[in-house]
């Protein structure tokens, strides 16, 4: 096996077992973003596994990575991945959402490796660009990372970020935009129409690249491509499934916050495992 | 004597300190949405090109920018007129900086009715109710050049989200070069025995004048420049809730949620009852007007702030001045029973 399949293999494990995580600690608190968390997480993976400069033991490093959770309702996805990073003990993602928990429904900076409280969708990019354009006067070379779900593209403040983010030709910025397709209501054309989307980032000034934003293979190969463009904030357009790895909650608005009953929990793991043990077998040989 | 020297704009004391502050310490950045006129920052920005970011007119990125740099370290003053600043943008304001706590100084520039006739989308008159009700951010409202300037300066090592309001129009000065100032700590200007004015501000110059005029006809009335609504100096007003009969707190807010009636509930909760009188813009359309014309309307001057005291403890004595002394006696232990 090469150094890539092999890195490659390891994040797929991994993203499955992030499922299983994810899905049993919503079971767990009888609450949660259940679609856009399994919809982000192979982003989440691909990033705090292999992109991200940032390290449990130094939290606050000046020179750290900084990842700005803007779609904050898919906590959960994040929460996990922290956990398996060691920014918190992993038994804590039981405690989401308990009374006195710091484990708060959308993220929180009382949890190590959390950058921003985000929850009110459109915040996420300002802050973003805050952050990166002190890079640049500090010319310090951390990157900003954020993550935006596409229904919170309707937001005002979004465009005004994406503004100033090419304005101050901020190529130290990466956006990336969960394009699962659906939102609460339903799909996001029929909600509020996005499209053409990737025209109107480039005419905001952003370089855009699209992806399957559930591939690993296709997310490592575009992380490895930035900035894009010299002198321009990167947008990766990822093309998501929400509620992906479980058959039934696919591409279904209904799972956006539904919790599964003991049924359909136990089915959801079920497909999991079986994907986790041909992973594994595949390891094997 | 009884007169007041008249000072500058406040912001434009704002713009001099941060300069000054900004040739030594390398981590000020001035945040600006098109407002850097206005916030008479434009000196500020050619000094210092790099410290000054314009975002445009997007209060709502201005105030997530604001957080971001902050979070960084950047000792950042975020300017904007008071009434988008914390209308507009009061989401980022509530999560951005105040739940997120990054220690954004917020700067509300043109505040209150400093924009006058422009009307009441230029008037903010609901900033301090609308903070008062976010955790986690400090509110100061200097009233002159010399509180400017300290809460300025206090403000540059704050640890906090802080938002400072300023208007428009030059001030009178009020202190001296060595009068204390510390944020969160009210200054007493003069004390009295029947009345005194708890002010915010540019009324507390106004209350300062009617405190002269009532002297003068043997009213013995005091002025307190609350200058911080929080952490709100509950020491300094039972002070003067102790040594005054009647309070009258002034401010060019409304009278929901501000000065006033963070006082009233302050002193209801103490069990300090005082003939009481809030001074400040009704629940109501604003009459047309300058800045002047708007406090002359509302009685915010010092033949209108002291006919409001005379009148206050002509009823107190009418009504219920002594009423807490009397049941005060009937409850004491040893009061003799008959």
């Amino acid at each position: 096996m090469s150094e890539l399949s092999s890195l490659i293999h390891d994040l797929e494990l991994k993203s499955v077992r992030y499922r299983k995580s994810i899905l049993s600690m919503i079971k767990h608190a009888n609450s949660g973003h259940t679609g856009g968390s399994l919809s982000c997480i192979d982003i989440l993976n691909v990033l705090y596994n292999h992109v991200l400069n940032v390290d449990p033991n130094s939290p606050s490093d000046p020179d750290r990575d900084r990842y700005i959770h803007s779609k904050g309702h898919s906590v959960e996805a994040l929460y996990v991945v922290l956990a398996d990073r060691g920014f918190l003990p992993a038994e804590e993602i039981y405690t989401f959402e308990q009374y006195g928990s710091r484990l708060i429904g959308h993220p929180t900076r009382k949890v190590p490796g959390i950058e921003q409280n985000t929850g009110a969708l459109g915040h996420g990019l300002s802050v973003a660009v805050g952050m990166a354009l002190a890079a640049k006067k500090d010319q310090r070379n951390y990157r900003v990372f954020t993550l935006l779900g596409d229904g919170e593209l309707t937001e005002g403040s979004v465009w005004e970020a994406c503004m100033s983010a090419s304005h101050y030709q901020l190529d130290n910025l990466v956006v990336i935009v969960d394009r699962n397709g659906l939102q609460i209501t339903g799909p996001t054309e029929e909600v509020m129409r996005l499209e053409p989307l990737e025209e109107k980032f480039r005419a905001f000034g952003l370089a855009v690249r699209s992806v399957d934003g559930n591939s690993i293979p296709q997310l490592l190969q575009v992380f490895e491509q930035i900035p894009f463009e010299k002198g321009k904030p990167s947008l990766i357009l990822a093309f998501t499934v929400k509620g992906k790895g479980v058959s039934f909650m696919e591409s279904n608005a209904l799972w956006h916050h539904r919790v599964p009953n003991d049924q359909e929990y136990e089915q959801a793991v079920e497909e999991l495992e079986q994907v986790e043990t041909q992973l594994s077998g595949t390891r094997l040989r | 004597m009884n007169t007041l020297e008249l000072g500058k704009p406040n912001q434009d004391v704002v713009a001099e300190i941060l300069s000054r502050v900004a040739r030594q310490d390398p981590d000020i950045v001035v945040v600006t949405g098109d407002s850097r006129g206005s916030a008479k920052m434009t000196g500020f920005g050619k000094e210092f090109p790099d410290k000054l970011v314009e975002v445009g007119i997007a209060e709502q990125n201005l105030v997530g920018i604001a957080a971001g740099l902050a979070s960084t370290g950047k000792k950042v003053f975020a300017f904007s007129p008071a009434c988008f600043l914390t209308a507009r943008s009061l989401e980022q304001i509530k999560n951005d900086v105040a739940y997120s706590d990054q220690p954004v100084r917020l700067v509300g520039i043109s505040a209150g009715v400093s924009y006058g006739a422009l009307g009441g989308t230029h008037h903010s008159l609901h900033d301090l109710a609308a903070l008062q009700a976010i955790n986690n951010i400090d509110i100061v409202v200097p009233a002159d050049n010399f509180e400017t300037a300290q809460a300025i300066l206090q403000a540059v090592d704050y640890g906090r989200p802080i938002y400072l309001r300023f208007g428009k129009r030059p001030v009178y000065h009020l202190h001296g070069p060595s009068t204390p100032f510390k944020i969160g700590n009210a200054i007493p200007i003069r004390e009295g025995r029947d009345v005194t004015f708890i002010a915010m501000g540019e009324t507390v110059a106004p209350a300062v004048l009617a405190s002269y005029l009532l002297e003068e006809n043997g009213i013995s009335c005091g002025v307190v420049s609350f200058h911080t609504l929080r952490p709100f100096d509950k020491g300094t007003l039972f002070e003067v809730a102790a040594s005054s009969r009647a309070l009258i707190t002034v401010e060019e807010h409304s009278v929901y949620g501000g000065l006033g009636s963070t006082v009233a509930a302050i002193l209801m909760e103490a069990g300090l009852f005082r003939p009481f009188k809030r001074v400040g813009i009704p629940d109501e359309y604003i009459v047309t007007g300058s800045q002047e014309e708007i406090f002359n309307h509302y009685g915010i001057t010092p033949g209108g702030l002291a006919q409001t005291a005379l009148a206050l403890l002509e009823a107190s004595h009418q009504t219920f001045l002594y009423v807490p002394e009397r049941l005060d006696e009937q409850l004491r232990p040893d009061a003799p029973s008959d």
